[in-house]
């Protein structure tokens, strides 16, 4: 009784951060996005600086009506929103916030493996909302997220595998148990490729190309409405939320910092997501689109052979210390 | 000497956090008023204890936006065996707001200020057939039209302060010759 009790409290705690922080993030990128561009954002919403405005979207696309083309496939395009957005949810559940079990929805002992996997199968759901549309432009968005795909996945596992070489371990608790401060020099060139490849495998500008609106009008999602459109929006958003967090977790010492009492680890982690999230957004006014060909010449040229070498590097450190 | 690779990407980081902590330039209009210069070309208000009936600005109103109407009336002499004067009473004097188009031609052209520029700007209307101001309600905006803004330091005296002036020096000469005369 007690087991079951445990395993629900963790998954509605997962299940609250899930839909919480994904507004909180978007909330954000409304606010801190109009003051770049010396705007003041949503001001009405909920009254005190229209902190509603995600509340009043999602009651606006809730009152849509949910359209299915004609051609389309009729399954496939109702079933890709959940598959676009419930990896994030799972991949959630394996972060760890803090020291010890407690304070993870559930440690998977080969967590990396099991969440760059996972959050590869978001990816999927773009894929067959781009084909199941029937539209051209959603095709050629479904294509370019699956070139994108290919490109960044590698960087990304790569960087990651360095971590985990260093660590000596695939567990993500186990990675944050190992954790030194000097890791942060020595694996800054793999956080940074981490973070960068994560970005392009959320298609955040400047890597959105698969949603390119002044090409493809919306690329996969152009065929979409309503709640539906929604999720694929909510998706991006808590995509932001799980990079961030992971980011955190394998380059930036998680639940580690400087000072600070024991039990107040996780406060660490949500401070370091949130700074994570605040430069996505801020990358995502400071820079224009890549050009697709930019895109994959960043990734094979500069990415991959950066990834590389900060593997090397991880092995060099790694057997001279021992 | 070659930029260091990247500089450019933090040059740009660097601007759009700088403009983050500036202040914003958006109006909140309908909870804050705006502040709108002098001059500002709003409505039009009549002053019609000055119309003169001349028509002068109907008939420079480049797109016939102003109606007048106006009938003579006969004034008897003001002494005896002095001579009946004739003078124009105003009738209607309406602007129509959804012909106008704020070139203020009007307003120069009134020789005897009768037309001024109101910073008001509030007055749409559902139906266009209630753009058209009545005079009462041209009448009306003349309480909005603000004091002239002061001169600039240096600039030449308002010919009426300079007449007014002339005047009162003439005045004050005649009555005291003795210091005229020194």
């Amino acid at each position: 009784m007690n087991d079951a009790l445990d395993v629900t409290l963790r998954l509605l705690a997962v299940f609250v951060v899930f839909l919480a922080f994904p507004l909180i993030v978007g909330q954000t990128e409304h606010k801190v996005m109009a003051h770049m561009q010396g705007r003041l954002g949503p001001m009405y919403a909920g009254g005190f600086h229209g902190w509603a405005q995600l509340v009043a979207d999602g009651v606006k696309f809730a009152q849509k009506e949910d359209i299915v083309p004609a051609g389309a496939d009729r399954r496939i395009f109702q079933l890709a929103p959940a598959v676009a957005l419930l990896p994030y949810l799972l991949v959630l559940l394996a972060v760890p916030i803090g020291p010890g079990e407690g304070a993870v929805g559930q440690a998977v002992d080969a967590g990396v493996f099991f969440v760059l996997a996972v959050m590869g199968v978001g990816v999927l759901g773009s894929l067959m909302a781009g084909w199941a549309s029937a539209n051209k432009f959603s095709l050629l968005g479904g294509l370019r997220t699956a070139a994108q795909l290919l490109a960044y996945e590698l960087p990304m596992l790569l960087a990651a595998a360095s971590v985990a070489m260093a660590a000596g371990t695939v567990s993500l608790t186990g990675i944050l148990d190992a954790f030194e401060w000097w890791w942060l020099p020595w694996q800054i060139v793999g956080a940074l490729v981490f973070f960068v490849a994560g970005l392009a495998e959320l298609q955040r500008p400047p890597f959105d190309m698969p949603v390119a609106d002044s090409e493809i009008i919306f690329g996969a999602y152009t065929e979409y409405t309503g709640l539906r459109f929604a999720l694929f929006l909510l998706a991006e958003y808590a995509g932001i939320v799980v990079l961030c967090g992971l980011t955190t977790v394998l380059f930036l010492g998680g639940w580690h910092g400087p000072w600070g009492a024991d039990g107040l680890g996780w406060v660490w982690t949500l401070l370091k997501t949130a700074v994570l999230a605040f430069v996505v957004i801020w990358l995502r006014v400071t820079y224009p689109r890549l050009r697709e060909d930019q895109l994959q010449k960043l990734s094979w040229t500069l990415l991959v052979p950066l990834a590389l070498a900060q593997i090397a590097l991880t092995g060099i450190v790694k057997v001279v210390i021992q | 000497m070659a930029p260091i690779p990247g500089s450019g990407l933090a040059k740009g980081l660097a601007v759009t956090l700088r403009t983050m902590t500036k202040k914003t330039v958006t109006e909140q209009y309908p909870d804050v008023q705006p502040d709108l210069p002098p001059r500002t070309r709003g409505v039009i208000g009549l002053f019609e204890e000055n119309c003169t009936v001349c028509m002068l600005c109907a008939r420079e109103c480049p797109d016939w936006c102003i109606y007048i109407d106006s009938h003579k009336e006969t004034v008897p002499p003001a002494a005896p065996g002095g001579r009946e004067r004739s003078r124009n009473v105003l009738d209607r004097f309406a602007i129509d707001f959804s012909l106008c188009m704020y070139c203020g031609i009007c307003i120069e052209v009134c020789p005897f200020d009768a037309l001024f520029w109101s910073p008001e700007f509030e007055y749409a209307e559902t139906d266009i057939r209630d753009l058209t101001h009545e005079r009462d309600k041209l009448r009306e905006w003349m309480w909005t039209v603000p004091a002239p803004p002061a001169l600039d330091p240096g600039a030449e005296e308002p010919k009426e302060l300079a007449a007014a002036r002339r005047t009162a020096e003439k005045l004050a000469a005649q009555a005291d010759p003795q210091e005229g005369d020194t």
